[in-house]
């Protein structure tokens, strides 16, 4: 076996570094779903009415759909009366840190997400999702001088329902899918934010999620809303703790630009991706949408290290004339890890421009696909698309694929398509040992390298963690 | 500082250095030349550490120490440093970001703190001075769409930089101008000392004129034919190779 064949090996052998588990006492209800479970989630958020009815239209419309099968992945479907589709931990009305309960500290702490630290050092507030509910929020009052709205979904649909009412499933309506049906009936808690007309959001906007409890599916929901010349960045990182069963997890993300607003959105994700023989890890079926009015611009980048089964596209529908869409990716699989990842880009208004840059890293005996579709429709005159999609294989098992979809109803409109597919060489590699840099470090830094203009495009303290994540996920031993 | 002792080594069974003795001592310029396929590029790849060589025979002794079981990246800690022919593209990564991680690997080999950032940008433009390179350099990414020219300079840049006891500098002079040639040289005689070695490795007599070797050597056929001072270059330069063939027939 070669040297690079070792480190490869090790790669791939290498445990999940985030595994461990939280013990907080959760409240949590029996598995299985039906009208009442849906009652009883929608009551134990002390909902209005108006909301539980929405929750059981989406249920009505969840129970007539089919599981989609087109992606390039394969797993075990989902059994779903055998989870549980409510669970928060049991102290909640928390106003300060002290408050928070100290295990769940230590748990941030491992993570290297000490709240102390983020909210000194890069001034970061941060609604933190565990398990459904939300427990700490920082930072709200600054916000909330700008009148930037930046809370849970439950206390958005108890203090400012005419907003949740007025936005809730227009990007991802109920009869979207299959996943955004079930998140629809039966999403628990999520982040909503609102900027203001002409507010430039002073700081980025953080949430972490994080599942927590053994066996219980995670409904995220979450709905951004920028109002007319508005700005906002977005953080969503995620972490999940080591676990010996499959994990659904079915989040729906809606983003709203108006005129001349713009919203960035930026995910680091690595939840747990199954051990080297492929069991376990969590399944990540998300529905990621944004709508761009008259001159808003709405970027989305995303940093996919972790989940067995990733199915995922971030989209933008060009509505407005001049709107423009970008989706930078960085999908790195694992031993048995499968990702079918991309964007959807919809041209609907004149001069509509979008950018799409895909990097895949495929190693051990996964399966990474980049699945992208540009739509330019028939008004949209002198639409743009440039997309680039890269490939990059780590040893000779896992596998890189590419479905780009492409529908143009304008003549006027203009498309680049470009993709390659590499290897790290072993040239590339041995040079960098002749300067000193040992095998993993050398991986590092070319991976890096190729995937420096998607990294780019974070938000510099979220950049740095993704650095690490992509050294974490492909080197084993570093970290 | 190093001595190769009856080095054989060989590519998928064949055979390419047959049994090559050599000995270069601190303060000392050796150049290496010969026909090409004679196994130069082999040599360098071989002390260097690459994987692709099986070592049949032999040893290669560093200060009186075997390296042949360190990794390319413990020699290079050691003080080996290799200018490749052929400098390997690295997309995205800057030529900055890349000399700042060598040199504090190196360091951290050494038990020694990293750089800090000034430091660190000072002995870079204290560097690119010497070699006449533009500061807009460091920012681009390693060797991409780099001249033949650039990317030679870039490797005498990093040998500046990294500051090497041993540096093997494999057919630097081709792809060179004239201009591009003296600055290299200049680049390299700035760095000569009582305590380093230089191996250069040329086709050329031209860039002797630059860089004075103190022994010149003639590889042929995987062993070193003949040795001499400076003049054998010369006399090669004007006789071709043929007669050392002859010679070997």
């Amino acid at each position: 076996m070669s040297e690079q064949d070792q480190i490869l090996n090790e790669v791939t052998t290498s445990e999940y570094k985030y595994g461990f588990y939280t013990d907080v006492e959760s409240d949590k209800v029996p598995p299985g779903l039906n009208e009442d479970v849906i009652r009883l989630i929608s009551a134990k958020k002390n909902e209005p009415e108006w909301m539980t009815e929405w929750r059981l239209d989406a249920f009505k419309i969840w129970q007539n759909m089919e599981e989609p099968e087109w992606a390039n992945v394969t797993y075990a479907k989902p059994d779903f009366q055998a989870i549980s589709y409510y669970s928060a931990p049991k102290k909640k009305q928390i106003n300060s840190l002290d408050e928070v309960d100290p295990e769940l500290l230590k748990t941030f702490e491992k993570l290297g997400i000490s709240l102390d630290e983020q909210k000194r050092l890069s001034g970061v507030a941060m609604d933190v999702v565990v398990d459904s509910v939300s427990v700490a929020t920082t930072f709200k009052k600054t916000l909330a001088e700008k009148g930037i709205i930046f809370c849970s979904m439950s206390e958005a649909i108890q203090n400012h329902p005419e907003l949740v009412k007025k936005y809730l499933g227009t990007v991802v309506p109920k009869t979207d899918n299959f996943y955004a049906a079930l998140n629809s009936a039966v999403f628990t808690d999520g982040s909503f934010c609102y900027i203001p007309k002409g507010v430039r959001c002073p700081m980025e906007l953080s949430t972490y999620f994080r599942i927590n409890e053994s066996g219980t599916g995670q409904f995220e929901r979450t709905l951004v809303v920028a109002d007319a010349s508005s700005y906002v960045s977005y953080l969503e990182g995620c972490t999940a703790p080591q676990r010996d069963e499959n994990q659904l997890h079915a989040a729906v993300v809606e983003l709203i630009a108006m005129d001349d607003a713009e919203i960035k959105y930026s995910t680091v994700q690595n939840w747990f991706p199954g051990d080297a023989e492929g069991k376990g890890g969590v399944f990540n079926f998300v529905t990621k949408r944004g709508i761009c009015e008259r001159n808003a611009k709405i970027s989305w980048t995303q940093v996919e290290t972790g989940s067995a089964v990733t199915w995922k596209y971030p989209s933008c529908i060009l509505k407005g004339d001049n709107s423009v869409g970008e989706f930078y990716s960085v999908a790195v699989t694992n031993n048995y890890q499968q990702a079918d990842t991309g964007t959807k880009m919809i041209h609907l208004g004149k001069n509509t421009k979008s950018t799409i840059v895909s990097k895949g890293i495929s190693a051990g005996h996964s399966h990474n696909s980049y699945r992208g579709l540009v739509r330019m429709g028939p008004r949209a005159v002198n639409a743009r698309n440039f997309s680039q999609c890269d490939s990059l294989l780590m040893g000779d098992r896992c596998g890189a694929h590419t479905f780009p979809y492409i529908e143009v109803k304008h003549p006027s409109a203009r498309m680049e398509h470009e993709a390659t597919t590499s290897k790290i060489g072993e040239d590339q590699i041995f040079y960098c040992q002749q300067r000193g840099l040992g095998m993993e470090e050398a991986i590092a830094l070319i991976v890096n390298g190729y995937c420096k203009d998607v990294l780019n495009q974070l938000p510099m303290e979220f950049a740095v963690e993704a650095q690490k994540l992509l050294a974490i996920s492909l080197e084993g031993s570093v970290g | 500082m190093i001595e190769i002792v009856n080095l054989h080594a060989s590519v998928d069974g064949q055979a390419i250095l047959k049994g090559i003795n050599l000995s270069m001592g601190p303060g000392e310029v050796h150049a290496i030349m010969g026909p090409n396929g004679s196994g130069k590029s082999t040599l360098s790849n071989v002390i260097a550490g690459r994987e692709d060589y099986d070592i049949t025979e032999g040893d290669i002794l560093f200060n009186g120490e075997s390296i042949l079981e360190l990794a390319p990246e413990e020699r290079a800690h050691l003080g080996l440093f290799l200018s490749f022919q052929y400098p390997v593209e690295i997309p995205g990564v800057s030529v900055s970001n890349f000399i700042k991680t060598a040199l504090n690997e190196m360091r951290k080999a050494r038990g020694e703190e990293p750089l800090d950032a000034s430091s660190m940008l000072k002995k870079m433009r204290e560097k690119m001075d010497l070699l006449e390179m533009d500061k807009g350099f460091l920012s681009r990414s390693l060797n991409e769409g780099f001249s033949g020219g650039e990317k030679k300079r870039n490797e005498i840049f990093q040998m500046a930089m990294l500051e090497p006891k041993l540096a093997i500098l494999d057919e630097t002079d081709s792809g060179l101008d004239i201009d591009a040639l003296r600055i290299v040289a200049n680049g390299v005689n700035a760095l000569r000392s009582p305590e380093n070695t230089f191996m250069v490795i040329t086709h050329y007599q031209r860039l002797l004129d630059y860089i004075v070797p103190d022994y010149v050597h003639v590889l042929y056929n995987g062993k070193i034919v003949k040795s001499g001072d400076k003049t054998l270059a010369l006399e090669l330069e004007e006789r071709g190779y043929d007669w050392i063939k002859k010679e070997q027939a």
